[in-house]
C-alpha cells in the first residue's frame, strides 16, 4: 500500500498539485500508519553482550549525567536488578541462563523509541515528540511534571528528578538525538566493544536481524523484539533465550499505544454533542409534565368548585321548592280551613 | 512537516485538535439553537 | 440567632478546633518542606510509581466524591424533582470545595505547579486524556463557582448580580452535567493507556463508563452522608423545610443509588465476561476484587434497597458511609493497589507519612471552609429576602 501511495504522490507532485496532497494523504491514511520511513534505530544483540558496562559509561559521559558513586568498571553493580533512572539513561542487567548454566546473560535497557510512543500520546503539553529521525525526544521547557508519561510507558523507561525543587525534568534516553543529527553514532553504540549494538536505518536493522536469525537459527530465539511490540520500536532486540528470561515482557501485544485511548477520546465529542439534546429533552419533558400537572390541578379545582356550587344551587332550589310547597300547602289548608270554618259557622248560627 | 501524516499519533493530534474546536462551537451552537427553538413558547 | 450560636461556640478552643489547628499547622510545615525540598523530600514516589495518593486519593477520590453537585442539581432543575431542592445548595458547596481542593492538591503533586495552565496557553496535547480532564476540571470549577455564588451574594447583599446568576441556573446545570460526564469518565480513561500495568480484573475498555457510573453513586451517597453529618453538627442552621426534606432526600437518593449500583454490578460483570478474565478471580487479587464487588457494591446496593423498602432512614445513612468508603477503595485499587501489580513487592508504593499529612490537611481545610460558609451563608436555610426564585 505504501509503495503505491508513494507512486501516487510522486505522480501528483509531478503534475504540480503538491498543495492539495496533504488533505488527500490524510484522508487516505486513517487506517494504518507505518511510521517515518527513514527513521533510525539500534539493534541490540544480547547474545553478543558481555556486560562490560562500556555503554553505560559512554552514555553517562556524552549526556553529561552525574558521576555515579560506584565506577562503571565495578561489575558487582550487575548483581542487582536495575532500571534506567534520572541519573542513568541506560543500564545493563545480568540474568542467569536457565538453559546452559555456565553462561550469564546480559541485557541493556534504555528507551526503545516506539514508533507510536505511549509517552507522547499521553503528554498534554506535547513535551514528548517522535522525531522523523527516530528518537523520541523531550522538551523540558513546557513540561508541567504530571508524570503521566511514566504511567503510560509499557517499558518503564522515563524517570523523574524528584529531588529538584524548581526544575525537575523527565529523564530518558534520547538515542543521542543531538549526536545523530550531527552524523555521529549514539554514545553507547560507539563505545560497545563487541558489536552487540548496531546503529542504522530501522528497515536495514530488521534485515540484518533476520539474516542473523536465518544464519544462526540455533543461537537465537526466532523473534525480533521490537519489530511489532506496542506497534513496533526503533530499538530492536535479539536474544538466545526467551525474552522473558532477560526481563523483557512478552505480554505487551502489538497494539500501538494511541489505539488504547482512541475509543475514549472519540466518546468526548459524542457526549458533548448528544448530552445537551438528552438533558434539554428531559428538562422539556419535566417542564411539560409540570405544566400539565398545574393545568390539571386548576381544572380539578374549577370542577370541584363548579360541582360544589351546583350542589348548593340544587339544594337551595330544592329547599325553595320545598318551602314553596309547604307555603302553598299551608295557604291551601288555611283557605280550606277558613272555608270550612265559614261553612260550619253559618249553619251553627242558623240553628 | 511536509503535510503527510506518518504516525497514528500525528493523525490523532490532527483530528483531536479539530474535534475540540468542534465541541466548543457545537456547545455554543446548540445553546443558541435551543433558544431559537423555544423562544415562542407561551409562558 | 448569630448571637446565640456565637455564645455557644464562644470558647475557641473546642476539641475540634484544637485538632484542626494542629493538622493545619502540620500541613503548613509539610507544605514548606514540599516547596523548598521538592517531591523527594516528602513523598515515596519513585520512577516505577510516579503517581501516589495525591493523585489516587486527592484527585481521583476528590473528584468522585464532589459529584454530588451535578447529580443533585440535575435531579432538581432538569428532572424536576423539586422535593429535593433544599439539598442543592449543600451539594453544590461540597462539590465546589471538593474541586477547589483537587486543584490545590495538584499544585503539590506536579513538578512545576506554575505551569498548570500550559496545556491551554502553550501547547495543546489533545491526544491526552489528561488534557480533557484538565480542561473539564478547570471549566467545571468555574461552573461550580457560579452555581455556588448566589449564596455568597445573598450573604453580601448583592441582589442584582445574584438574580442575574440565578437566571443562568438551567444553563449552568446542563453544562455542569456535560462537563462532569466528560471528566468523571476521562479520569477512568487515564488508565486505558496502561493495560500492561493495571491488573486485568480492573483494566477494561469500559473504565470510562465505570468511572462515570460510580461518580453518580458517589454523588448520591455523598449528599446523604454530608446531610447526615450536617444535621448533627449544623442542625441549628437549618430551617424547617430543610429538616423536613432531609428524610425525603435520603429515601429518594438511596433508592437511586441502589438502582445505579445494581446497574454498575451488571456492567462490571459484563467487563469480566467480555475480557474473559474469570480465571483471575481465583487468585489473591481476585479475592480482593470480590471483596470490592460484593462488600462495597452488592452489599450497599442491597442495604439501600432494604432501607428504602422499610423507610429506614438510619440504615440508608449508614449505607451511604459504606458506599463512600467503597468508592474510595475503588479509586485506590485502580490507581495504586492493582496498578503495577506485576512489580515485586519491594518496588511497590506505599505513601509516606507526609503525603498522608498533606491529604489530611487538605480534607481538614475543606471541612473548615465548609463550616465557615454554612455558618455565614444561606446554605441550609432560605435567606428571608430571597424566597422567590424556587
Amino acid at each position: 500500500m505504501s509503495i503505491s501511495r508513494r507512486n501516487f504522490l510522486t505522480w501528483i507532485g509531478a503534475a504540480g498539485m503538491g498543495s492539495v496532497i496533504p488533505k488527500a494523504a490524510k484522508a487516505a491514511t486513517n487506517k494504518h500508519f507505518k511510521g517515518y520511513e527513514k527513521s533510525q534505530g539500534v539493534l541490540f544483540d544480547s547474545v553478543l553482550c558481555v556486560g562490560c558496562r562500556s555503554c553505560e559509561a559512554a552514555c553517562n559521559k556524552v549526556n553529561e549525567l552525574p558521576i555515579p558513586d560506584r565506577p562503571f568498571t565495578d561489575k558487582a553493580v550487575l548483581d542487582e536488578t536495575r532500571r534506567p533512572t534520572s541519573k542513568a539513561y541506560t543500564v545493563v542487567n545480568k540474568y542467569p541462563n536457565q538453559i546452559s548454566k555456565k553462561e550469564t546473560l546480559y541485557r541493556k535497557i534504555q528507551c526503545n523509541h516506539c514508533l507510536e510512543p505511549a509517552c507522547a500520546s499521553v503528554c498534554f503539553v506535547k513535551a514528548l515528540k517522535k522525531t522523523k529521525e527516530g528518537p523520541v525526544v523531550y522538551d523540558p521547557s513546557v513540561c508541567v511534571g504530571c508524570r503521566y508519561c511514566m504511567i503510560a510507558c509499557p517499558f518503564e523507561i522515563p524517570s523523574y528528578e524528584y529531588d529538584k525543587v524548581f526544575t525537575p525534568r523527565v529523564m530518558k534516553c534520547t538515542m543521542c538525538y543531538p549526536r545523530i543529527i550531527d552524523g555521529k553514532l549514539p554514545g553507547c553504540v560507539e563505545a560497545c566493544p563487541t558489536e552487540a549494538l548496531t546503529y542504522g536505518k530501522r528497515t536495514d536493522l530488521l534485515f540484518i536481524a533476520r539474516e542473523r536469525l536465518r544464519k544462526f537459527p540455533h543461537r537465537y530465539v526466532q523473534h525480533i523484539y521490537g519489530e511489532n511490540e506496542m506497534g513496533g520500536t526503533n530499538w530492536l532486540h535479539l536474544s538466545g533465550v526467551p525474552f522473558k528470561q532477560i526481563g523483557m515482557r512478552e505480554d505487551l501485544g502489538i497494539t500501538p499505544a494511541p489505539q488504547f485511548t482512541s475509543g475514549a477520546l472519540s466518546g468526548v465529542p459524542i457526549v458533548a454533542g448528544l448530552w445537551p439534546v438528552l438533558l434539554l429533552g428531559i428538562y422539556a419533558m419535566s417542564q411539560r409534565k409540570e405544566k400539565i400537572f398545574k393545568e390539571e390541578k386548576e381544572e380539578a379545582l374549577e370542577f370541584a368548585l363548579k360541582t360544589a356550587n351546583k350542589k348548593a344551587e340544587d339544594k337551595l332550589s330544592a329547599a325553595l321548592t320545598e318551602a314553596e310547597k309547604t307555603k302553598e300547602a299551608a295557604v291551601q289548608s288555611a283557605v280550606k280551613k277558613a272555608l270550612e270554618e265559614a261553612a260550619g259557622s253559618e249553619p251553627k248560627e242558623d240553628s | 512537516m511536509d503535510g503527510a501524516i506518518n504516525t497514528l499519533h500525528e493523525f490523532m493530534l490532527h483530528t483531536e485538535n479539530i474535534t475540540y474546536i468542534l465541541v466548543v462551537i457545537s456547545l455554543v451552537g446548540i445553546t443558541a439553537f435551543w433558544r431559537f427553538l423555544t423562544d415562542r413558547d407561551e409562558e | 440567632m448569630a448571637d446565640e450560636s456565637g455564645a455557644k461556640r464562644s470558647p475557641l478552643l473546642t476539641p475540634f478546633n484544637m485538632i484542626a489547628g494542629i493538622i493545619v499547622l502540620i500541613g503548613l510545615i509539610i507544605t514548606a518542606i514540599r516547596f523548598t525540598g521538592g517531591l523527594a523530600a516528602v513523598t515515596n514516589l519513585s520512577d516505577n510509581n510516579p503517581w501516589g495518593i495525591w493523585i489516587g486519593f486527592d484527585l481521583l477520590v476528590g473528584v468522585a466524591l464532589a459529584a454530588g453537585g451535578y447529580v443533585t442539581s440535575a435531579a432538581v432543575y432538569l428532572f424536576g424533582m423539586k422535593r429535593y431542592h433544599s439539598a442543592v445548595r449543600p451539594a453544590i458547596l461540597t462539590g465546589f470545595l471538593g474541586y477547589a481542593l483537587v486543584v490545590i492538591a495538584l499544585n503539590y503533586d506536579v513538578g512545576r505547579f506554575w505551569r498548570l495552565p500550559y496545556p491551554f496557553i502553550m501547547q495543546q496535547g489533545t491526544t491526552s486524556l489528561l488534557f480533557e480532564v484538565a480542561a473539564c476540571v478547570a471549566l467545571y470549577l468555574t461552573v461550580l463557582f457560579l452555581e455556588f455564588s448566589p449564596a455568597a451574594l445573598e450573604w453580601l447583599g448583592l441582589k442584582r448580580l445574584r438574580n442575574l446568576i440565578v437566571k443562568l441556573t438551567i444553563l449552568l446545570t446542563i453544562f455542569g452535567v456535560i462537563l462532569s460526564t466528560l471528566h468523571q469518565s476521562s479520569l477512568g480513561a487515564l488508565f486505558l493507556i496502561a493495560p500492561s500495568k493495571l491488573h486485568p480484573l480492573w483494566y477494561s475498555p469500559y473504565l470510562p463508563v465505570y468511572f462515570f457510573v460510580t461518580s453518580i453513586v458517589a454523588g448520591l451517597s455523598m449528599v446523604i452522608f454530608e446531610s447526615t453529618l450536617s444535621g448533627r453538627y449544623f442542625g441549628d442552621k437549618m430551617d424547617d423545610v430543610h429538616k423536613e426534606e432531609a428524610n425525603h432526600v435520603a429515601l429518594g437518593f438511596g433508592k437511586a443509588a441502589s438502582l445505579v449500583l445494581a446497574g454498575y454490578f451488571i456492567v462490571k460483570m459484563v467487563g469480566i465476561s467480555t475480557a474473559n478474565t474469570w480465571h483471575y478471580l481465583n487468585s489473591g487479587y481476585g479475592l480482593w476484587f470480590l471483596v470490592e464487588m460484593l462488600g462495597f457494591v452488592a452489599l450497599p446496593c442491597f442495604l439501600y434497597a432494604i432501607g428504602v423498602r422499610d423507610k429506614n432512614v438510619k440504615l440508608i445513612k449508614w449505607t451511604s458511609a459504606l458506599t463512600v468508603f467503597g468508592i474510595i477503595l475503588n479509586r485506590l485499587n485502580i490507581s495504586l493497589i492493582a496498578f503495577n501489580w506485576h512489580l515485586p513487592s519491594s518496588e511497590r508504593y506505599f505513601p509516606s507519612l507526609m503525603e498522608i499529612g498533606i491529604s489530611v490537611f487538605l480534607v481538614t481545610l475543606g471541612i473548615l471552609a465548609f463550616r465557615f460558609i454554612v455558618t455565614h451563608m444561606p446554605i441550609f436555610y432560605e435567606h428571608p429576602d430571597y424566597t422567590d426564585a424556587h
